[in-house]
């Protein structure tokens, strides 16, 4: 018997997968993947509560949060490349021109 | 039953290809796990009746998003990302912030887990049998949701002109 | 293990081991359309009339040697060509390509000809059709030389630019269909009209089949589009440094790619299996001798026309194309709200 639990829990397993990502990784990609694996987890809940209530509101939320998430990554993505052309290097730790 | 199994297998690759995605060392690797990822959750959405958010993960997610991830990742060419850390260890077993991090996002996955597991059994069950029509999904999106529909057409349009603008070479 | 199970599965691997033939014969037809076309006589040794060229020609690659260059990343160079094999078969198995039958009564209960009947078809179709660009991209990147990589890239680029075209081809399709389900589309073009013009959705939507054949034409890497894989330009372009069976399977993939881009063409814009003389059940003799004609036409495009230069085939693609299947759509929906189709 598969409850909403169960879909919850395993969205906040993968939420914390992507939180881990994020803080754990030195490479500004990995960094972002690990934005998107967040984003699909929150995806997951709310496809899961919209069953659990019987509306289609969730999907159409899940529409939205993909569309910003495309938006995110092409953006992220565009400005990873400005910065690699200017340091060639992946590593948030060599951009610390504005540290105190 | 079958349905029960199921969720456990695409509960068990999506999770495993997350971890694998944040663990491994090589970016094409980590984009293509994700999209196994990615994969193993279409399947769920397809569990949880909603067919058309399945296909639309595989459209969008998997057929676009991660392409343009892929294009970048092999356009980089990144070299072997150079670290402060000793090498030799793995990173998780220094102290520092690496393993400080680590620790903060077991935390959360435990608080998460221990706050989402209340109040289910009975409480949770799924009602009946409700495919989502997209007959349905389209009568939503331009009724109710029309305004955060054209919204998010502006959002696209500002984020196709900012991705250009950032990621022109400086021409002198 | 009822009967309607049984038969189901025995369609599954019908329809898996036509494809394969269907690779085959294409071959044959390919070669000898070819010659026909630039007046010689192609293959015509080997069998009657060359028939068995194909044969010849899977026991050669069969027996070529499997070379995988060293700087290869192995993994990724074995994986491409599954990639992009697997999303040529998976895509044909939502498309329909008959009535319901009983097999003559030997059934309880009527058999659908479509391997999975999914009430989002059309959208599978092209969600797998977006997965096919991995197999490509993989193989150039993964080949770790020049012209894989260009030519990976170009052709990835290429793909996804034209799947854009094909999905608003298919949306203009979908409003006039009023379902995503290609055996409910088919089912609304039976019948005529005055009695010998077939309700066929080419009748209705001229410019949506043929932006829908440009688009597939080009996602498949066909000439005109086939500048990523040119030979004067690119050597082989992504499969340049695959041999024997990988080789076979990315050209598997092109040649089952066609068949299924054919096929769903007809069942959303010539009627799928619905034609004059024939009864219902006989019907995929002409999803057979429509899937053919449009066949022949890609073969026919790919020997007679010059072949795009890349940037006039991406100018082509974002400026020519997509607005004119934007501008399809907005006149189709203006004419199903105004008509009331």
């Amino acid at each position: 018997m598969i409850t909403v639990n169960h879909y919850l829990v395993l969205s906040a397993i993968l939420f914390a997968i992507g939180t881990a990502g994020v803080f754990v990784r030195r490479n500004l990609i990995t960094i972002l993947l690990s934005i998107e694996i967040m984003l699909n987890a929150v995806n997951l809940t709310f496809v899961a509560f919209g069953r659990a209530l019987g509306t289609a509101d969730g999907q159409i939320i899940v529409f939205f949060v993909m569309t910003v998430a495309a938006a995110e990554a092409a953006v992220g993505l565009a400005i990873v490349i400005a910065l690699f052309r200017h340091r060639e290097s992946l590593n948030p730790d060599t951009f610390t021109a504005l540290k105190w | 039953m079958g349905s029960e199994l199921a969720f456990y297998l695409f509960a068990a690759v999506a999770v495993v290809a997350s971890l694998l995605v944040i663990a491994q060392r090589n970016p094409i690797y980590s984009v293509l796990l994700l999209i196994a990822s990615f994969g193993a959750l279409s399947g769920l959405y397809v569990l949880l009746d909603a067919p058309f958010v399945a296909v639309i993960q595989i459209v969008v997610y998997a057929g676009a998003i991660m392409v343009l991830f892929l294009f970048v990742v092999m356009l980089l060419n990144a070299p072997h990302e150079e670290t402060e850390y000793d090498e030799r260890v793995h990173p998780l077993l220094q102290a520092g912030p690496l393993r400080f991090g680590a620790f903060l996002a077991a935390a959360l996955m435990v608080e998460l887990v221990w706050a989402l597991t209340k109040g289910g059994g009975e409480a949770g069950r799924f009602p009946g049998r409700s495919v989502s029509s997209v007959k349905e999904i389209g009568r939503l999106l331009f009724t109710e949701y029309s305004f955060p529909f054209e919204v998010t057409s502006i959002l696209i349009l500002v984020a196709m002109v900012g991705a250009v603008v950032l990621a022109r070479r400086e021409t002198p | 293990m009822t009967a309607l199970l049984i038969a189901q599965i025995v369609l599954t691997l019908f329809v898996f081991f036509m494809l394969l033939n269907s690779a085959a014969v294409m071959v044959y037809v390919e070669r000898k359309v070819a010659a026909l076309l630039q007046q010689r006589l192609g293959p015509y040794r080997v069998g009657w009339q060359g028939v068995l060229q194909p044969l010849a020609d899977i026991v050669k690659l069969l027996f070529k040697e499997e070379l995988r260059p060293k700087a290869a990343d192995a993994f990724l160079f074995a994986l491409a060509p599954i990639i992009a094999a697997t999303c040529a078969f998976a895509a044909f198995s939502v498309v329909p390509f008959g009535a319901e039958t009983t097999l003559g009564g030997w059934l309880p209960e009527p058999l659908k000809l479509q391997v999975s009947d999914v009430n989002v078809a059309i959208l599978v179709v092209f969600a797998i059709a977006s997965m096919s660009v991995y197999g490509i991209v993989l193989a150039g990147w993964s080949s770790n030389s020049k012209y894989s990589l260009l030519g990976g890239l170009r052709s990835s680029a290429q793909m996804i630019s034209y799947e854009l075209s094909y999905g608003l081809a298919l949306t203009s399709v979908l409003l006039l269909g009023q379902s995503m389900s290609l055996t409910d589309v088919v089912n609304q073009q039976s019948g005529t009209w005055l009695g010998f013009i077939p309700r066929w959705f080419v009748f209705l939507q001229p410019i949506g089949f043929l932006i829908y054949m440009i688009a597939g034409i080009a996602e498949t890497n066909r000439a005109p589009f086939d500048f990523p894989e040119a030979e004067q330009e690119l050597v082989a372009g992504y499969h340049t440094e695959y041999s024997s069976m990988s080789f076979a399977m990315f050209f598997l993939a092109e040649y089952v790619n066609m068949v299924t881009v054919s096929a769903v063409a007809t069942d959303l814009f010539l009627g799928g299996w619905h034609g004059p003389f024939l009864p219902e059940s006989l019907g995929w003799i002409w999803f057979l001798l429509k899937v053919g004609a449009i066949l022949f036409f890609y073969v026919w495009m790919r020997w007679t026309l010059p072949r795009y230069r890349y940037d006039q085939l991406m100018r082509f693609g974002w400026k020519v194309l997509l607005p004119v299947a934007v501008i399809n759509v907005l006149v189709t929906a203006a004419g199903v709200l105004y008509f009331g189709i």
